[in-house]
């Protein structure tokens, strides 16, 4: 049993869900109690979509437990094939109808329908939501693939795309920039799975000669069955980043046996403005940002590699909900000498981002809530989403455009070069006062303390303070005010650390000092 | 499964009722926690569920994210289920940690999910349990909140019927009161308080209280009024009490308000002239504010997908007081007798659905096109890409629209959308 406010990932029928929303022609029927259908929300809200998701709940009731939520599931599945005329189905059951133990494949079975029936077992109990679509995807890669087949010799090479899904964070258009860069590099797309594809078209995903993994949290499995099915060798590298597509091109480029030194420009490629945006003088001040980023594996480590190669940030937390991807998470974090946070507990992320008091959190919607209550920066980079990451504008994540899509979205909340010098040399001053913000972020994005009657975080209540705590004296608590209120909370933290250290009990002006010259970059 | 079964001979002028089977497309019990959460202000709601639960309650109350929190989901994981880990023990651990952390909760929901009914934890007698355990710091309850027992604001019945039992007693020789009975907002709650005094009766109270330490009083000399049409359980439970249900439409539009004020007026034995005098300013406010949306709305047929069971009141009222024509009024379930004065003045032109299969609706609201079409969340987007209009339903629950100076406001939510397609021209 465990306590739970909010959740990193929905339940694994989510993520079937996703998976069959993402399709054409494919219909899912869920058997689930009444109230499941919420999940039609998230997708005709959060995405916009205009149509319903492809989804049959049988929506039981305590009263069908008793006579035969099996007749139900038949005949719920065999209406959905006649209304729905689907190409193919995909069944299975959610948390509730797990424990009835009803086997919606084997149910379907019997129906025998004149489509390929899909069986999932979704393992509502110990998965979430990514392993739920991976294991769909899988199914019905599985399932529809095919056998072995020779491969013609083409012209230009041809690869699947793997990985995009409904309600995945810039799947729409991640998918849309590397469809164009393969182009541009030589390379032609056979199926793009499962957005927008249809069971007939997944019964050509053995056609290809390799594999793109845009999600590896959605399309390793998928990825790693054809491989062994039929021979086909899948990419490694998440193309997001300038250094992670240059990456990814070299990558494709060897899969697809084409010339590795080709320039870019002879493709067409525009690379991305972000080396150059980066590099001007204009970006000095980001120099030692100090990022905590937390979000899906594939995400957060590659906002680590822009973070340090491409922004010139220090990370100073590091982790991840998927906790598949646990290993390479720890990894990647040992190189800036902290622990990885490997967790699904938003609480913990809470406490940690508050004890690192970083610059900017580069997180999900879940770290855009706390990092508003801590009144810090925040650029979302991943999912859970909001309706807020379904913009209208072409905002992709990956490829040279994504990354030019990055360096505003993480750029755009923090303050702005010259206005931070200001802000710090003119702390007195009735417009530059410790309220106010950039001014570009508006009037009403000025950091108000919270009210002292707001309920505290769970995290703050469980916290203790030490008895030792060293005491503010007058003098240096009034110093402590004049230093601009987004580096406050950390010169607080440093200084009282620095005290505590060297066991004095009191913080003077000069104790401030020393610890801003202990501690000073 | 499917067949549509045609229930009851109607009351003559009644319009029929059909009841289908098939998809339900409604919230489970659980989605109340949204707004109970944030009524009953030191009150914390423990789901006893799965990862589906909390994903629910976080999806329904996206957007009071920023607010922390009184709810929680306990997930029960494998080793609950496989008995490796004592669900009562796991249970004790996650309450006597919730209550740890949050010294300001004096009331403890224990809300019982769809897997843990089917597995049959019993929360009732765990919450006796704990409640043992933790009196007098806080009070411990339960009540089901799960897809199978309950639909949506169903959710909000089970859990004031659970606080019945728990009011204190009142004097068989007290005088006689009034009790407000229903989730509403503490604005609409203020302005009856108001009203109620204005016409004599003094000191009415509500449930839900704002406060557990605020828990009012029942007996057999308290008349209760319900806000809310949902509300059968709680109705019962304070029947079980010797409290007397005051029969009325709910307070819905100028009419509708004034018909329930009227109820608890004539129960109390207020002369009609005081109780004109009181009202009447009100009421004058109301009608003055309707008439703005009256041209837009007037003759426009209006459609119900089930949701709220608020469907039948709105239904009467935009019918009756702003000339809309109701085609097909659907709502999860009908409570015949808590219905039976809005059933009287629905125009018989309605066809009524209890607990619709949604492809099947689909298909009549396709054919029939209406104006505007009432709808969850999940099927707003999908119809209004169809050319349909739609408003969506959950806004009715999270927005004050009883009393007298919220009509316009209710009738402004019927009339945005119809104002919006007016001024786009993309």
């Amino acid at each position: 049993m465990q306590l739970t406010l909010w959740t990193y990932e929905g339940p694994p029928h989510i993520g079937a869900i996703r998976v069959a929303t993402a399709m054409n022609g494919l219909h899912f029927v869920l058997h689930a109690p009444q109230g499941d259908t919420y999940a039609d929300l998230l997708f005709t809200m959060i995405e916009r979509r205009a149509e319903r998701p492809p989804v049959t709940y049988t929506t039981f009731q305590a009263r069908d437990l008793g006579s035969d939520t099996a007749e139900i599931f038949k005949a719920s599945a065999y209406e959905a094939f006649e209304r729905f005329s689907p190409r193919a189905m995909i069944v299975g059951a959610s948390c509730t109808a797990e424990l009835l133990q009803d086997d919606p494949g084997g149910l379907a079975r019997a129906l025998d329908l004149p489509i390929p029936v899909i069986p999932l077992e979704l393992s509502a109990y110990d998965k979430k939501e990514n392993w739920g679509a991976a294991e769909t995807l899988y199914r019905l890669a599985r399932g529809l693939s095919g056998g072995r087949r020779q491969r013609p010799s083409r012209p230009r090479p041809l690869a699947n795309l793997l990985g995009p899904t409904a309600l995945g964070f810039r799947h729409r258009d991640d998918t849309v920039e590397i469809s164009k860069l393969l182009g541009a590099l030589g390379v032609d797309i056979g199926v793009t799975a499962p957005l927008g594809a249809s069971p007939d078209d997944l019964t050509r995903l053995g056609e290809a000669d390799f594999n793109i993994v845009l999600y590896p949290e959605i399309a390793l499995p998928t990825a790693q069955y054809l491989e062994k099915a039929h021979g086909q060798p899948y990419t490694r590298t998440a193309p997001i980043g300038v250094g992670a597509t240059r990456d990814f091109i070299a990558e494709v480029r060897a899969l697809a046996s084409l010339n590795a030194s080709a320039p870019l420009q002879e493709s067409k490629i525009e690379e991305s403005r972000l080396p150059w945006w980066s590099r001007s003088v204009d970006s000095t001040y980001l120099t030692a940002k100090r990022v905590f980023i937390f979000g899906d594996a594939t995400h957060a480590l590659a906002a680590e590699r822009i973070a340090r190669e491409e922004m010139g940030f220090d990370v100073v937390g590091l982790g991840t909900y998927s906790r598949e991807w646990a290993r390479e998470v720890r990894e990647r974090a040992k190189v800036h000498d902290i622990e990885a946070l490997i967790t699904d507990d938003y609480l913990e992320v809470e406490e940690a981002i508050a004890a690192a008091q970083p610059d900017l959190v580069l997180g999900t919607q879940m770290e855009r809530h706390i990092a508003k209550r801590l009144q810090l920066p925040c650029a979302v980079i991943s999912s859970p989403t909001h309706v807020q990451d379904f913009p209208a504008r072409y905002a992709p994540q990956m490829g040279f455009e994504g990354a030019n899509v990055i360096f505003d979205a993480w750029v755009h909340p923090l303050m702005m070069g010259l206005e931070e010098h200001l802000l710090g040399m003119f702390r007195e001053d009735s417009e530059f006062h410790e309220g106010a913000s950039a001014s570009h972020l508006g009037a009403f994005s000025a950091p108000q303390r919270a009210p002292a009657a707001q309920a505290p975080p769970l995290s703050a209540l469980a916290e203790k303070s030490a008895p030792l705590d060293p005491q503010w004296s007058d003098e240096a608590s009034k110093e402590l005010r004049k230093i601009p209120f987004f580096v406050r909370g950390k010169a607080r933290g440093n200084t009282e650390k620095f005290a505590r250290e060297r066991g004095l009990t009191t913080i003077s002006l000069g104790t401030l000092y020393d610890a801003k010259a202990h501690y000073g970059r | 499964m499917n067949q549509t079964v045609s229930l009851r001979p109607p009351a003559p002028g009644a319009p029929p009722l059909v009841q289908e089977r098939g998809q339900r497309e409604v919230f489970c019990g659980l989605t109340g926690i949204v707004w109970l959460h944030r009524k009953i202000q030191d009150a914390f709601f423990l789901v006893v569920g799965s990862r589906t639960c909390a994903h629910l309650i976080q999806s329904a109350a996206g957007v009071m994210i920023f607010a922390e929190p009184r709810f929680a989901t306990a997930i029960l994981d494998q080793r609950d289920l496989a008995g490796i880990a004592d669900i009562n023990d796991e249970l004790d651990r996650v309450v006597s940690r919730l209550l740890e952390r949050r010294p300001d909760i004096k009331l403890l929901f224990l809300v019982a999910s769809c897997p843990s009914e089917v597995i049959k934890i019993d929360l009732v007698r765990a919450a006796r349990r704990l409640s043992r355990q933790h009196e007098p710091r806080a009070r411990v309850l339960s009540y089901s909140g799960s897809g199978i027992e309950k639909t949506f604001t169903e959710g909000e019945d089970a859990c004031l019927a659970a606080l019945v039992p728990e009011l204190p007693a009142e004097a068989a020789t007290a005088a006689p009161s009034l009790l407000v009975v229903g989730a509403l907002a503490d604005i609409v709650e203020d302005q009856f308080a108001a009203i109620f005094a204005d016409i004599g009766i003094a000191d009415a109270r509500f449930l839900p209280m704002r406060r557990a330490s605020a828990m009012p009083a029942v007996g057999p000399n308290t008349r209760f009024l319900l806000a809310q049409p949902f509300l059968a359980e709680t109705a019962r439970a304070l029947e079980s009490r010797g409290a007397r249900r005051l029969a009325a439409p709910f307070p819905l539009g100028a009419e509708g308000t004034t018909l329930w004020l009227k109820a608890a007026a004539d129960a109390f034995g207020v002369p009609a002239s005081r109780f004109e005098t009181a009202v009447a300013p009100g009421r004058a406010r109301a009608q003055k504010s309707l008439t703005r949306h009256i041209e837009r709305l007037s003759g426009k047929r209006i459609f119900f997908f089930p949701d709220s069971q608020l469907e039948i009141p709105l239904a009467r009222f935009l019918a009756r007081e702003v000339g809309m024509r109701p085609i097909e009024v659907a709502t999860p379930y009908l409570h015949r007798q808590l219905l039976e004065e809005e059933l009287a003045l629905l125009p018989s032109e309605a066809r009524l659905f209890e607990g619709p299969d949604v492809d099947r609706q689909l298909d009549r609201c396709r054919a029939a096109r209406p104006d505007l079409t009432v709808c969850g969340l999940g099927l707003a987007n999908p119809l209004e890409a169809e050319g349909l209009p739609t408003k969506w339903s959950i806004e009715l629950l999270f927005t004050p629209i009883q009393g007298y100076d919220q009509a316009g406001d209710l009738a402004e939510l019927f009339a945005r959308p119809l104002a919006r397609r007016s001024r786009l021209e993309v």
